[in-house]
């Protein structure tokens, strides 16, 4: 894949603009908002599709169960709030209503993580795709740029049963080709190297990029994959990686229990013991601060993931 | 309504109360009290008022009435007039609760049973799926009703008082919400665990049209849902505020919060269902 930045752009940008591709496309797509149509870029679709939008109001519980109940009569419908309100605060009524149920519900997440800034922590949830991927029947997207997102966004309206997908606030250097085609659960090879492996998800992905042309530089042929389907996990993909590299780091947005550092661990120590290296966020809330600021702060940096190779590679080594 | 229809109706309710006591009985756990008290409304609802399609479940009833079940508890009553009105065999019944069965304690879509369409167990949900399903029905141009039953208890989750104001809000004119007003709940009396003082008043206050009746009269039970059927349509989400008696139809279930959940054992099925009258046959 070529490496270049395209743009910068916000991945919630990317899920508005793939709901108004989707509202075109498919009659049967509606959405929900829960008093954040502009946070969610939803906007377009609500201006283009008025009839088949639904604010709900600052009122998440309901908007989580009339979602439900607009699938159980045939409609696909999508719901958008920040992460934090789409899942912690909703949980009971996704997993009843929602996954046992088995509902056609795409539950649609922006603000994700740390990088939403300033807000602080009560809004930087770092929870969400552990609490998503435990329940059953739960696909689990969280892409890594503008184009990824949009494509991410229509595809999961083609996927019949419960989607969580989970983007962000700020702009991000977009750099997946717009005609990469996205497909659920396959990891997406970016760069293939034979030292280590990096699996990378979200906004985490460019910043391995970074890191992986830093070690070419220092003369380690670092692998790296997205990892944007965190569940299902595209096992095999991972698997083949890890017997040729023999050594792993993960990177995420996201505390290290429950996140895809633990998904690929949990496959690894079942099926292919390799060193892992997790870089995540360790037990801690976040704070206050600017994007780049708390990316560094809380060891989610370029040269988090590049020691973290090192410290991989040591370890498959000694 | 001739009286001969509600003569016939008191007759299937009463071969429902047969039921509940005898699925509950068999698996020796689940919740009769509820159940009995409902059994009235359920059985004009599924056998009078509800424009269904029992042996053509479809989850997306398009053209159809809905119904969910939001206090889902009371599985009992809602497995039973589900199987007497031709969704399922009512052979079916004796397997609730037990291993591998569609009837789960609590109504799941899981298993595929005909005419469960939300999972529901843990409550104040119901409320908030029948406004998405009147939603699509608008957007369907379906003039269906939703019908969807509560407990009083269950009123005490916020989640239902976010559904209530939307439904007014966005003028859902074809949802009606039942409360099943039996003034108990599983740790005692609603008013000593928590009161909900003016249940008329708070629902009108959230812009609903409120009908109160006696949900254990058959006549008003059947009176109450053609009012609300000719009320739909006219800008408002109606409630109907439905007075009942936990346990009704055996003597000793009657006045107490005891039988909630509780199953009878041998003698006390058997004198229950000494004062319930077999009419359709037992499953």
């Amino acid at each position: 894949m070529e490496l270049k930045i395209i743009n910068h752009q916000d991945t919630r940008s990317g899920f508005g603009d793939g709901m108004l591709e989707l509202g075109r496309s498919m009659p049967e797509v509606v959405a929900l908002c829960a008093d954040l149509t502009g946070s969610l870029k939803l906007d377009a679709f609500q201006n283009a599709f008025p009839e088949r939008f639904f604010q709900t109001g600052i009122s998440e519980a309901n908007m989580i169960g009339m979602a439900a109940g607009l699938a159980t009569a045939g409609f696909i419908p999508f719901t958008g709030t920040f992460a934090n309100f789409s899942t912690g605060r909703v949980y009971d009524q996704i997993r009843q209503s929602v996954a046992y149920s088995m509902k056609n519900v795409k539950i649609c997440a922006s603000h994700a993580g740390l990088t939403l800034g300033e807000d602080g922590a009560t809004h930087q949830i770092l929870e969400d795709i552990g609490l998503m991927k435990m329940l059953p029947g739960m696909t689990v997207i969280n892409p890594c740029d503008y184009n990824q997102t949009k494509a991410a966004t229509i595809a999961i309206a083609k996927r019949q049963g419960p989607v969580y997908l989970r983007f962000g606030r700020p702009k991000v250097p977009n750099f997946i080709p717009a005609d990469t085609p996205f497909v659920i659960g396959k990891a997406l090879m970016i760069k293939p190297g034979k030292d280590v492996s990096v699996f990378a998800t979200g906004h985490l992905v460019w910043k391995a990029v970074e890191a992986v042309e830093i070690l070419r530089q220092q003369g380690v042929d670092a692998e790296l994959i997205n990892i944007h389907t965190i569940k299902p996990l595209d096992e095999e993909a991972i698997l083949e990686s890890v017997a040729k590299t023999r050594c792993v780091v993960t990177a995420e947005e996201h505390q290290m229990n429950g996140g895809l550092g633990d998904s690929i661990a949990q496959l690894l120590a079942r099926r292919m013991p390799a060193p892992v290296e997790m870089v995540a966020v360790n037990d801690q809330f976040g704070q206050s601060g600017k994007p780049e600021e708390l990316l560094v702060a809380y060891g989610l940096n370029t040269p988090d993931i590049v020691a973290a190779c090192h410290r991989a590679l040591g370890r498959k080594n000694a | 309504m001739i009286m001969t229809e509600i003569a016939e109706l008191k007759r299937i309710a009463s071969q429902v109360r047969r039921d509940i006591i005898r699925m509950v009985h068999s698996c020796q756990s689940g919740h009769p009290g509820g159940s009995l008290g409902c059994a009235d409304f359920m059985t004009a609802l599924f056998f009078s008022e509800l424009r269904h399609k029992p042996t053509a479940f479809s989850m997306e009833a398009k053209g159809e009435d809905v119904f969910l079940l939001s206090n889902g508890h009371i599985s009992p009553v809602f497995y039973s007039v589900l199987a007497r009105s031709g969704y399922f065999p009512v052979s079916e019944l004796s397997t609730f609760r037990k291993m591998h069965s569609r009837l789960q304690g609590h109504p799941a879509t899981l298993e595929g049973l005909p005419g469960v369409r939300m999972a529901s167990g843990s409550l104040g949900q119901g409320l908030s799926a029948g406004c998405g399903i009147a939603e699509a029905k608008k957007l369907q141009h379906d003039q269906s009703l939703v019908f969807v039953l509560m407990g009083d208890g269950e009123q005490q989750e916020g989640q239902i008082w976010e559904a209530a104001l939307y439904a007014s809000g966005k003028k859902l004119d074809r949802l009606i919400g039942i409360v099943d007003w039996n003034g108990k709940q599983i740790d005692g009396p609603l008013e000593e665990v928590m009161p909900l003082g003016d249940l008329k008043a708070k629902y009108e206050a959230f812009g609903w049209k409120v009908i109160p009746f006696n949900g254990n009269s058959m006549e008003e039970v059947v009176d109450t849902l053609r009012a609300a059927r000719a009320g739909a349509g006219k800008g408002m989400p109606q409630l109907l505020l439905m007075k009942t008696e936990m346990g009704m139809g055996v003597d000793f279930m009657m006045g107490t919060h005891k039988w909630h959940g509780v199953a009878p054992n041998d003698e006390q099925a058997a004198v229950a269902l000494a004062q319930l009258q077999e009419t359709l046959g037992d499953y």
